[in-house]
């Protein structure tokens, strides 16, 4: 049977058909649909979860593939850092059952704050890696990643980016094949899997030695391939590159690496020995280009092929043409150059209408505070018309990098933002160390009971879990951080304003870290939807105020005031949730939530 | 015979069924026995931004986006996402048009202009050979669901493609929920209805 899935659906047919029994990650774009898609297909079969952070997911999958469980972690590339400490230990252990990582990298930036390339990973954990051209490799590769990874005692790390992860084609689909192992005890192999430096010492010997027989595999591993065709140009290729090399390059010879590493020397130098000109096409770093070099052989890479964002086929084509490596055979390349359709209004991305968010960030840009910030919607607080959220880096950043502006002593009030979470998967440690050294700010956690950026997802501080059949428990917020030491506390409504501003002076004045909780559950988690407001004309004085709640419904009117001549506020009635908040912020009370049947 | 390979590019705006007709495309291409590949770029979809996705029908796909210039079917949900995609579209390439505009909040806001009708017409007619306009949404609103615009379009497509109308009708019906089947395939026949209309007249249809 066949069907079309997107990389994602398919990594997760994959783990369903290896016989996963254990998928755990942090949810991250563009990786976060594998564990939907395991839950939501394959639920049954395999244990999934949202763990707390992806080190915790991985270090999960590490406990239950030594207790004989095929295991994946699934992370977006920036998790991979927050993993990485866990990985380097399981690439020394090993395993006891099939263990594959999956990271989903983001060229071009769609959704990330960085374009770190993970492929560096493979090289520093010294962890074999695969990486997938379209959704049946991805589907065929996570499965050949369990194998390779009982076959030879190690973890398997599977690179998707996310024009694999989110493009669609067409896949095979087999059946599950059971894991035949069953551990009842857990293993007493301390040897094995106590990384203490007189065991470790043995284990790194042994990790250079496997990576030796893995490369031998590499060479004769059928995922490493060559299409030959013309001779003149041979082109060393993985991953969805590949795709777009052969729609632009279809008369190159082509090697396609399935396993970037180890590499393939011999097939490498016996591929270059074979074609006139070589060139490596990779996103990102030169991380194959440099390998090959470090081998002696010739290649042109970085200087024609830039390091930043996608080389989608578009860019290759022009690239491959002004460097003569192909000839404009059918394509008016200057009609599409000159293409005049660059000059319009852009959608850019907006809190929702009825988003809790929007209450703090009116605060924040008001009372012109200074914000450390963290990531998740409310990272829209740096967009006009807030402007309030100055800082943004890594998850649960915010809350260190304010304690770094309480102790460098800046001379005006700071908070930081920062979501549930966010908070769970890296806020914590960052506060206690507030606590502890006694530092001084405003951490504002702002509650919305989901993980709302990736696709609201669960996480530690609501009541259900991935699978909805399965019951989880509540950690509280407010408990929890009192018991971390934190003694000035507030919770307030996020849709009340004035009760988050009150809340929010009291704890700017206190001499200490305090915590301010906005609650308020996402849109898309309450389902809250009340009748519109409206905006009466004759009470409207256009003073502009009910813009800057930044609400996508609050549009301008068609009339002006006589007066200043500015444009007066109307509520666009088909987008407005009803929260009020621009109503709460107008100054004649001109907003009103009319009767029942009263909107048109 | 090898079949010609068709690239399809469907713009809109998110919420607006984009996503679920590329899907729908697909599948049909799929059961009609071609290789089948798509791309979407949802951006930040759910809170209103721009959506993309490339579909490709071949005999083998590479890529899974098309090459601006190589777009044959450029299916377009709201008027300024059209002009967006309109690098896209091959010399010989068709535009479907759904002519309800969606303005984006910098519009709304004041701070810039949604182009004129008289400005979109002529950046359509400057790159597109034959353009198909007609209001969708206000179809799918008469049909009594606004949600159906997706699958009028697909309707209106089909006319252009050479697959059998009951192969896009089963596979809408996979592809929506049981209750909502029944209204699906009224839009679909009025979206074939919409082409067959306009097939008449000038090629211009709004």
């Amino acid at each position: 049977m066949k069907a079309i899935l997107s990389g994602n659906e398919a990594i997760a047919r994959g783990a369903y058909e290896a016989g996963v029994q254990i998928a755990a990650g942090y949810p991250g774009t563009p990786s976060s649909e594998i564990i939907e898609t395991i839950a939501k297909e394959y639920g049954d079969s395999i244990y999934t979860e949202w763990s707390t952070n992806e080190k915790v997911a991985m270090d999960a999958a590490a406990g239950a593939a030594y207790s004989g469980e095929r295991c994946i972690v699934t992370t977006k590339q920036v998790g991979m850092n927050v993993l990485s400490d866990s990985l380097m230990y399981t690439v020394y252990t090993g395993v006891e059952a099939g263990l594959v990582v999956v990271t989903a990298d983001d060229p071009g930036l769609f959704s990330s704050q960085n374009e770190q390339d993970n492929r560096w990973y493979s090289r520093l954990a010294k962890i074999p890696t695969l990486e997938p051209a379209d959704s049946q490799e991805a589907k065929d590769y996570l499965k050949l990643g369990i194998e390779l990874s009982e076959r030879y005692d190690t973890p398997i790390l599977l690179r998707s980016v996310m024009r694999v992860s989110h493009s669609k084609s067409i896949v095979i689909l087999d059946k599950r094949v059971e894991n035949p192992k069953k551990i009842d005890t857990f293993p007493r192999s301390i040897e094995k899997y106590n990384c203490t430096a007189m065991y470790a010492r043995e284990m790194h010997p042994m990790v250079e030695e496997r990576l030796k027989r893995i490369a031998e595999y590499a060479e004769r591993a059928e995922i490493n391939r060559i299409e030959w065709q013309d001779s003149s140009l041979g082109i060393i290729t993985s991953g969805v590159v590949y795709t777009y090399v052969k729609d632009v390059f279809p008369h190159a010879s082509v090697l396609k690496l399935g396993m970037t590493y180890p590499l393939p020397r011999r097939l490498i130098g016996s591929f270059a020995e074979s074609v006139k000109k070589l060139l490596v096409i990779e996103e990102l770093d030169p991380v194959l280009e440099e390998q090959i070099k470090a081998m002696g052989i010739e290649v042109i890479g970085k200087e024609l092929f830039p390091a930043c964002f996608e080389l989608l086929p578009d860019r290759l084509r022009e690239i491959a043409l002004e460097a003569g490596l192909i000839k404009d055979e059918s394509l008016k390349i200057e009609s599409i150059k000159s293409d005049s359709n660059n000059d319009l209004p852009m959608r850019s991305p907006v809190l929702c209408p009825g988003c809790p968010h929007r209450s703090l960030f009116y605060l924040l840009a008001k009372h012109k505070l200074a914000v450390a910030g963290d990531i998740g919607c409310y990272n829209l607080g740096c967009l006009p018309p807030f402007r309030a959220q100055h800082t943004m880096g890594a998850m649960g950043a915010s809350v260190g990098v304010l304690h770094g502006m309480s102790i460098a002593d800046i001379k005006e009030p700071r908070v930081c933002t920062i979501g549930d979470s966010t908070f769970f998967h890296s806020g914590m440690p960052p506060l206690v160390n507030m606590v502890h050294n006694r530092s001084r700010g405003v951490v504002i956690i702002m509650d919305n009971s989901s993980t709302a950026m990736t696709g609201h997802q669960d996480h530690p501080g609501v009541d259900w879990a991935v699978l909805p059949t399965r019951e989880a428990e509540k950690v509280d917020i407010e408990n929890l951080v009192k018991a971390m030491g934190v003694k000035m506390v507030r919770v307030v409504n996020a849709f009340e304003i004035e009760e988050v501003d009150k809340g929010l002076k009291e704890c700017l004045e206190y001499d200490g870290p305090s915590v301010l909780i906005t609650k308020g559950e996402c849109i898309f988690i309450s389902h809250f939807k009340d009748t519109s407001y409206l905006v009466n004309e004759e009470l409207c004085n256009a003073c502009g105020r009910c813009f800057r709640v930044g609400c996508p419904a609050v549009v301008l009117s068609e009339e002006k005031h006589e007066r200043t001549g500015k444009f007066k506020a109307k509520i666009d009635v088909t987008l407005c949730n009803g929260c009020s908040i621009c109503a709460q912020v107008c100054p004649t009370k001109a907003i009103y939530q009319p009767e029942e049947g009263e909107v048109k | 015979m090898k079949r010609k390979d068709i690239n399809f590019l469907v713009v809109g705006v998110g919420g607006q069924g984009t996503i679920l007709s590329g899907d729908i495309l697909s599948a049909v291409g799929m059961e009609a026995g071609y290789d089948v590949k798509k791309s979407d770029i949802l951006g930040l979809a759910i809170r209103g931004g721009s959506v993309v996705s490339h579909v490709r029908w071949g005999e083998v796909v590479g890529a899974p986006m098309s090459m601006k210039g190589t777009i044959h079917y450029l299916i377009a949900f709201e008027p300024l996402e059209a002009l967006r995609g309109l690098g896209f579209l091959a010399p010989e390439g068709v535009v479907l048009l759904n002519t309800y505009a969606i303005p984006p909040v910098v519009v709304t806001t004041g701070e810039l202009k949604y182009p004129s009708w008289d400005e979109i017409e002529a950046r359509l007619r400057e790159r597109a050979e034959v353009v198909y306009g007609f209001n969708a949404t206000e179809k799918a609103q008469s049909l009594g669901n606004v949600r159906t615009v997706n699958v009028i379009l697909l309707g209106a497509l089909s006319n252009l493609l050479d697959v059998p109308a009951s192969l896009w009708e089963e596979t809408i019906k996979k592809y929506v929920p049981s209750k909502y089947e029944e209204i699906n395939v009224k839009a679909f026949n009025i979206g074939q209805n919409l082409i067959k209309e306009e097939q008449k007249h000038e090629n211009y249809g709004y």
